[in-house]
């Protein structure tokens, strides 16, 4: 049998290495293995929590944001301040910012190239892509002369000889399906969307201070007082959503429909897909400790793809394993009880440890996280936008519902959420003018150091569920810190039990066209939206010290 | 103003309009310092025929940097890619993985060698032989020294790559370097995290314009962008002279953008031009959403300017 290493896996955040078995034309192992440790948590101890957002958002610059406002809310939790509505819908606005930036770019610049040829687009007929694009909405700026200029340009491009980021891609390849006409319409939208994900950042930078890595959370709320008080800044942000929507509704969500139309095979069979979901929910809709929130989004925990049955998330479930990691053996811990001693070894051994990512578990079962565990959650709770959205989806496609399940499903949920964010957003600034007009200006609530306390932030984010678990000493300082992030969730290794996580679930089974143009392999990679930088686990590699978190 | 007739002819078979690319040589122009009269030299240098070839290498670093980088607008970043760079080698927008992923970095390396410029984003795991950070097989320490080795010029972007960045604050279990020290390389060092697109686009333009690095200062930072702190070119520094300063977020001060030192702006010991170019095109900047800063252009910061909300 014969194994293949992809590394390094591109188009993501950080550094992964895939490696899987080819028999028969299909995927029949796989291991994901992060290749990089960088050592956050063991840097946060002793330090002010206060520092902790700014040093955690470090973790990623792609999904900016997510780690800060996970941090803050264990901050907050910790020392039991509740924040006040103008700072919870502060916050909801530049988190919801993010997935307006990031989900597509990931679809764009991130995975589009897994499906769109763009050799092939220079064949096309400009006044045929025309005619493509009318078909599925009216978005300005696409007229036959529109197609032409980008196909010039990209004629230019290749003329030059000097193919930069386009060099080397797995062009030709049999199945990229689309026609030429199809491919151009994706290549003008790819480049309308790197000039549009200016104005995304632009919206989080208006209450964020700047994008990426905001600067303008505090414990008990959000500094951007003056920003937030003028109305100025609330219409600018109205501004920038209404053109994010229009991009939305007439060119993502119809291009993800194109797409899938050309690869329904995909979905009937369930390529690419896991088998188990855990979703924390998203934008809160009142203040409180993270069991008494109430989400815009609704999360849970759904087994065995029964969408009849959600549970309600038990922080308790969580634990993280080492076993196929480079860490010493141990039992499964919950993070707030984590124990890590590194090996200063870090071989790849198909049979043995792999990865610098542990192997988070719920209840002992690997979990998928990201915008497919998020909206099917909403989707089992009865949540309305949610519902209506995936219906609509499946029906345009004519597939049940069990193509969710797959690389798909996963593309497909992405822009799911996006849209059914978006959406909400407006009513959120009508919310914060009404809270400005009633005079309720409060931005920062006033809290105290307790002296010794936990606390854990849980929220979803654009790569699924975060959450974060600090411990504070007497002295006012970080005695402990964990991150359990999405893409530990769904890229760490197999667990004692010899369970793979979920992105190894993912591949078995793949179609592989060509072992040498691994097109199919990463198509499912990058449904994922890895971020490898965030996944990557504290080790102390000098005491080997083996660290107690006490559970609240 | 008088722009070359070659000038305009070249930018026209780039497919981008005179008007923009005028309007972004201007703003580039500025960003440097340079005299208007030099906008057509800037243009001249924007628009050469062979476009210069980069190659941009991943290693302990959050991507931060590169999503700075693709917010530029002056010039756009599907310009920069397809008009006035050969972007050969850049993990996160590249086409091929694998083997294929390989192929285009050996083959740029080899054929541009010693003409590419190198922009490292992130820093150098050393610690057991750098086995903390691996691309392709290979450690991230190996391929910055060969990289470097090669390269026309090393652009260090962000503060990773500068001075060894967050994996390298204290007690640094992966002693994470930055890319000069690793490597012993003379490197530019646009520092931020992250910095600026504006400083990263004028630190590229100004060596091809001028064929030469821009003036540094003792920490390899362009004196054009880190000439001056925070301090002195703050909007609130009027309230600083006036004594009128936030005393707790959300207080009437903090509605009147009042002054942050006492909530521990960094302001004085930061070297930057955020004050005045501020980020996302002039939307906003840490200081003005009403938070100190954190010092985030200086070496080692996460250690020397924390903790944040403490004041000096």
């Amino acid at each position: 049998m014969a194994k293949y290493t992809i590394d390094p896996i591109t188009r993501i955040e950080g550094h992964l290495r895939i490696d899987v078995e080819i028999e028969g034309g299909k995927v029949t192992n796989a291991w994901s293995s992060a290749q990089l440790f960088r050592g956050l948590e063991i840097i946060l101890q002793g330090r002010d929590p206060r520092d902790a957002p700014w040093i955690t958002q470090r973790a990623c610059g792609v999904c900016t944001e997510v780690h800060a406002l996970a941090s803050i809310r264990a901050l907050d939790d910790a020392v039991r301040v509740k924040i006040p509505p103008l700072a919870r819908i502060c916050r909801n606005l530049v988190h919801g910012a993010q997935f307006l930036h990031d989900h597509p770019v990931h679809f764009y610049v991130l995975s589009a190239l897994d499906w769109v040829d763009v050799v092939s687009a220079l064949k096309a007929d400009p006044k045929a892509t025309a005619a493509l694009a009318g078909q599925l909405s009216d978005y300005p700026n696409s007229g036959a002369s529109d197609f032409k200029a980008v196909q010039d340009k990209l004629k230019t491009f290749v003329a030059s000889g000097q193919l930069g980021p386009f060099a080397n891609g797995y062009w030709g390849h049999k199945d990229y399906r689309l026609p030429p006409e199809a491919n151009l319409l994706a290549v003008s939208h790819y480049l309308m969307l790197l000039r549009l994900q200016v104005k995304a950042a632009r919206m989080m930078a208006l209450f964020g201070g700047k994008n990426p890595h905001i600067q303008s959370y505090c414990t008990g709320g959000v500094t951007c007082v003056k920003d937030l008080l003028d109305v100025d800044r609330l219409a600018e942000f109205l501004y920038y959503l209404k053109e994010m929507q229009a991009f939305i509704d007439n060119v993502y969500i119809p291009d993800v429909l194109a797409v899938a139309s050309f690869y329904k095979d995909w979905g009937a069979r369930n390529i690419g897909g896991c088998t188990n979901f855990l979703a924390y929910g998203n934008f809160p809709q009142n203040s409180g400790r993270y069991l008494e929130e109430k989400m815009f989004l609704p999360g849970g925990v759904i087994m065995d793809r029964n969408l009849g049955k959600i549970a309600d998330v038990n922080p308790d479930m969580i634990t993280e394993e080492v076993t196929r990691a480079w860490y010493k053996n141990g039992p499964a811990l919950p993070p707030a009880k984590g124990v890590t001693q590194p090996l200063e070894d870090a071989r790849f051994d198909y049979d043995g440890k792999y990865s610098w990512f542990k192997a988070p578990r719920y209840n002992g079962k690997p979990m998928e996280v990201g915008p497919l565990a998020q909206v099917l959650a909403a989707f089992a709770r009865g949540h309305k936008p949610t519902k209506d959205l995936v219906v609509a989806v499946l029906k345009h496609l004519n597939v049940p519902a069990t193509a969710l399940f797959s690389t798909l499903g996963r593309t497909a949920a992405r822009a799911i959420e996006t849209k059914v964010i978006a959406d909400e957003m407006a009513s959120w600034v009508t919310e914060a003018i009404g809270l400005i007009k009633g005079g309720k200006l409060e931005t920062a609530a006033e809290w105290k150091w307790p002296g010794e306390t936990m606390g854990y932030g849980l929220i979803d984010v654009p790569r699924g569920a975060l959450g974060h678990w600090i411990h504070q000493d007497k002295d006012n300082k970080i005695g402990n810190y964990q991150l359990v992030v999405p893409s530990t969730w769904n890229l760490g290794p197999r667990d004692a039990k010899g369970q793979v996580g979920p992105v190894e679930e993912a591949l078995i089974g793949t179609p592989i066209a060509d072992p040498k143009a691994p097109l199919e392999i990463i198509r499912t990679v990058h449904s994922f939206d890895p971020c490898i930088a965030c996944g990557v686990h504290v080790i102390d590699p000098d005491t080997n010290e083996v660290r107690k978190f006490k559970v609240c | 103003m008088e722009i070359k007739a070659e000038v305009l002819e070249k930018i026209d078979a780039k497919g981008v309009s005179r008007r923009d690319f005028i309007k972004y040589a201007t703003v580039v122009t500025s960003v440097l310092g340079l005299a208007p009269s030099m906008v057509p030299k800037v243009a001249e240098a924007m628009a050469i025929k062979k476009r210069p070839t980069v190659i941009w290498l991943h290693f302990a670093e959050c991507t931060g940097c590169s999503e700075a980088f693709i917010r530029s607008t002056y010039p756009w970043i599907d310009q920069i890619v397809l008009d006035v760079l050969n972007v050969a080698y850049h993990e996160t927008i590249m086409a091929p993985s694998g083997h294929n992923a390989e192929k285009s970095l050996n083959d740029a390396m080899k054929e541009y060698d010693g003409k590419y410029i190198l922009v490292c984003e992130g820093g150098i795991p050393t610690k057991n032989d750098g086995i903390y950070g691996k691309v392709g097989g290979h450690t991230m320490l190996d391929i910055a020294k060969k990289a470097t080795k090669h390269a026309l010029a090393t652009i260090c972007v962000g503060n990773c790559a500068c001075f060894g960045g967050v994996q390298a604050a204290a007690p640094n279990p992966t002693k994470a370097m930055s890319v000069s020290k690793a490597t012993g390389t003379k490197t530019v060092n646009i520092a931020g995290c992250p910095p600026n697109a504006v400083n990263m686009v004028a630190t590229v333009v100004h060596f091809l314009l001028l064929g030469k690095l821009p003036a540094l200062d003792d920490n390899g930072r362009p004196l054009f962008a880190y000439g001056y702190t925070i301090h002195e070119k703050c909007p609130r520094r009027a309230h600083y002279e006036n004594g009128e300063f936030v005393k707790k977020f959300g207080d009437k001060g903090a509605m009147k953008g009042y002054c942050l030192a006492e909530m521990g702006c960094k302001g004085p010991n930061t070297y930057n031009n955020c004050p005045i170019v501020k980020f996302n095109d002039g939307t906003n900047w840490p200081i003005g959403a009403g938070h100190p800063c954190i010092g985030c252009s200086e070496p080692n910061f996460w250690d020397t300017q924390s903790p944040f909300y403490e004041p000096i």
